[in-house]
């Protein structure tokens, strides 16, 4: 068990560890290792790394791998700060350029420049030592994510160095528990599993509640297709988590908690079991922590692949071992949860802000972000988008900027279409709401919500009609089936979305289409019911001629393969022959050095031939 | 049933994943809702759920099968079929999708000549759509076993499965 004093000394010993300024007394490197950062190839460059320090026989340096830096297009990313310099960052890293850093940086204190110039996509290419530096990151306020990127997840000395652990000290040393749930209340923070709800007001409910076994639960089912926000968080910086869920239990007075992880993200769980026996072993966890009377334990559960899990009821029931199925609330879990004692569910990111909100207080919370939603928001960028990845920012920032600024716009100079926000229960937003800040209210005035943070770009080539049926179909798969609204409702609006898009849809189709969706909303047992339909709602709000466009056997966006055909334009072929040698279904034929053609009969519209031609000869009609 | 099963070396390996299996449950019977991490246990030492592991675990635990049932089938990541030596997975998260990742499934399907959830007739491929895996600024990405691929264009997808062979 280690004592307050103990926990000084390791963070004054490791500050300099993870010292990121010019003071540093020795080199350190830090290589991306997040999941993201692996299969670009990372765990090769960390390797050849860590043999070249061996080989060279270089005292003193030390290497670490962190979670997520952010930046995905760049991955595997590398960074060096040597004594006295600023830090350097490498992108798109291979095992031979990791081996020239380490001989040439390291060794003999000479940046390789050709390997940390960004060009930015603007024609300047402008040159940046670091990824502080640039516009991804300029804009960006990190709060959940601060230590991502930049501490060893695996090291417990790092996070108490920068300043882990001192929170829970500060409430176990000089705050009451009703304290700690009134300055949570105070910050105005809202969960950020997207639903948006007063976390500190959930606290208070808890506390309150009537029952001598309490418990604490960290909600890491992250189901959303297209957010990695609480994966990235759970493998840069599980300590942020632990240290926040036992905060909770000594606000809420329970003494238990559980992590409800997804079992589709071994390296996070492997991480949060690493982190666990940790700080079991440092007292930091466990009987009488920081040798006051309050004891907490916590223990991981595995997801075993269902979206539905996500709602609170049903996470509670598959923790019980059964199947996952949400149940009507009232009674909430705050104050019938876990095998029906009051529990505290909060999603990781929310946990992530926590210690923060304790060591600086909640004024400085609320200084950040909108007088409605203050704080930040992690968002998973991805889609059409130049610059996807993992960006935290205020609340209030308008989407365009994080698109055009942070995401730096939309590849191969095609047209913003639209952004999805809020997973399979949000909605599209089109270009001429672009403008819109980014909050829990405005997301939900204009048709979708703020979900755990899944923010997809589009371009003109996606047809909206078939991003609805893409949702549909994985909530009428997800259902848990246990009321009929959904289990049924959404399998029909899947159905109707699959005639339109094959061209054999009416306009009655979209009628019923629409009627439905508000039925199902209306009806629906819980979240994932309620908010199904709002794929279909939102798009017919802002692309309703996309639906019309197909009941005329028309696909605006050439994305709908029933609706499409493809052919040669015979004055631009030059009779190459590569698009029939790729063409798995033989519909193309022709003589060499003369036009091809295909046989419409044949074609599957796999757009394997307009993938490989060289000539543009390939047209969509 | 397989015909191999009555094979003695897979009697073996069957009748020793048993009693791997037996032993390990035994962590499970004192826990509070055991059943599902007990699940998950007895799938990584065979690969699935076959019918007599599902029957071990009822009695251990004492649950009734049928409850066993309705747990292993109602969540996705539990199999009561065997997979094939490989499991390619199609990331269907929303990254993915629009950066046309359904092109890459029917592909894959072409080429293994096997419908998606289903393994070919040689037991070599399972083919599987999966949700978000999280490598979004990779996207799209397919994962072979433990290996992500990303940015994967359909004319990939014969040099990619030729690392299978």
């Amino acid at each position: 068990m280690k004592s307050i004093e103990e926990l000084n000394e390791i963070r004054q010993s490791t500050k300099m560890l993870v010292n990121q300024g010019q003071d540093r007394t020795n080199p350190r490197i830090v290589v991306g290792m997040a999941t993201c950062g692996i299969a670009a190839g990372a765990n090769l460059v960390l390797d050849t790394i860590m043999e070249e320090v061996r080989n060279l026989n270089i005292a003193d340096v030390t290497v670490a791998q962190t979670g997520c830096i952010g930046v995905c297009r760049l991955e595997p990313i590398v960074e060096v700060i040597m004594p006295g310099e600023d830090k350097i960052t490498y992108v798109e890293m291979t095992p031979e350029k990791a081996k020239k850093v380490v001989n040439q940086h390291i060794k003999e204190g000479k940046v390789v420049e050709e390997y940390n110039i960004l060009l930015s996509q603007d024609e300047e290419h402008k040159i940046y030592k670091s990824l502080n530096d640039v516009d991804f990151y300029k804009k960006q306020f990190r709060v959940a994510l601060k230590n991502c990127g930049v501490i060893d997840p695996e090291s417990i000395d790092e996070y108490i160095a920068v300043d882990g652990y001192k929170a829970l000290e500060k409430v176990l040393s000089e705050m009451k528990p009703k304290e700690v749930v009134d300055l949570i209340k105070q910050s105005g923070l809202r969960g950020r599993g997207g639903g948006g709800f007063p976390t500190g007001l959930k606290w208070e409910f808890t506390a309150k509640a009537q029952g001598d076994q309490k418990y604490v639960i960290c909600n890491a089912d992250e189901g959303d297709p297209g957010a990695f926000m609480d994966r990235s968080i759970l493998e840069g910086d599980p300590y942020t988590v632990l240290e926040a869920m036992t905060i909770a239990g000594y606000a809420i007075g329970a003494n238990k908690g559980y992590i409800y992880v997804r079992a589709e993200y071994p390296m996070a769980v492997k991480r949060l079991d690493k982190a666990i026996i940790k700080a079991k072993e440092y007292g930091l966890l466990g009987q009488k922590i920081f040798r006051t009377n309050f004891d907490f334990d916590l223990e991981i559960r595995l997801g075993a692949g269902a979206f539905v899990c996500g709602e609170e009821t049903a996470l509670i029931h598959s923790i019980e071992g059964e199947r996952g199925v949400s149940t009507q609330k009232p009674p909430f879990p705050a104050n019938s949860g876990l095998w029906g004692k009051p529990t505290l569910i909060n999603n990781v990111e929310t946990f992530a802000n926590i210690t923060q909100i304790i060591l600086k207080g909640h004024e400085w919370f609320k200084s950040i972000g909108t007088e409605k939603s203050p704080g930040t928001k992690v968002f998973a960028l991805g889609g059409k988008i130049n610059n996807p990845g993992l960006v935290e920012i205020p609340m209030g920032t308008p989407l365009r900027d994080v698109i055009y600024e942070i995401g730096d716009g939309i590849p191969n100079n095609k047209k913003f279409k639209a952004v999805q926000t809020g997973g399979p229960s949000g909605g599209c937003i089109p270009a001429e709401l672009l403008d819109s800040p980014i909050d829990y209210d405005t997301l939900i005035a204009i048709g979708s919500m703020m979900g755990s943070g899944g923010m997809i770009v589009m371009d003109e080539d996606n047809c909206m009609v078939d991003v609805a049926k893409f949702f549909l179909e994985f909530v009428a798969d997800e259902s848990c089936g246990k009321c009929t609204p959904c289990r049924i409702g959404t399998r029909r609006l899947f159905e109707l979305l699959e005639k339109i898009t094959s061209g054999n849809g009416s306009t009655a189709d979209i009628d019923k289409l629409e009627n439905l969706s508000r039925e199902i909303k209306a009806t629906a047992l819980c979240g994932l019911g309620q908010t199904a339909p709002n794929p279909v709602l939102s798009t017919l709000r802002y692309f309703r001629n996309e639906y019309s466009a197909h009941v005329n056997k028309e696909c605006p966006a050439g994305a709908c393969q029933s609706l499409i055909s493809y052919v040669i334009n015979h004055s631009k072929c030059i009779g190459c022959s590569v698009c029939s040698k790729v063409c798995p279904a033989d519909a193309i034929f022709g003589e060499l050095k003369k036009p091809y053609t295909i046989d419409q009969s044949i074609c599957v519209t796999c757009g394997a031939c307009i993938s490989k031609c060289k000539f543009n000869a390939i047209e969509i009609h | 049933m397989m015909d191999n099963q009555n094979c003695c070396c897979n009697y073996a390996e069957s009748n020793n994943s048993l009693i791997m299996a037996k032993e390990e449950l035994r962590a499970f019977k004192e826990m509070e809702g055991g059943l599902i991490p007990a699940l998950h246990k007895v799938q990584d030492i065979y690969g699935y759920l076959p019918e007599e592991a599902l029957k071990l675990i009822s009695e251990e635990l004492d649950v009734p099968i049928t409850d066993i049932y309705g747990v292993a089938s109602f969540y996705s990541l539990f199999s009561l079929v065997p997979k094939g030596k490989h499991v390619v997975s199609v990331c269907l998260g929303t990254a993915c999708y629009v950066n046309g990742a359904q092109k890459i499934l029917d592909r894959l399907s072409e080429e293994l000549e096997v419908k998606v959830g289903k393994t070919t007739r040689d037991g070599k491929f399972t083919l599987q759509s999966t949700r978000c895996i999280g490598a979004c600024g990779l996207a799209p990405v397919i994962m072979i076993d433990e290996k992500v691929y990303g940015r994967v264009i359909p004319n990939d997808i014969p040099k990619i499965l030729k690392d299978f062979e």
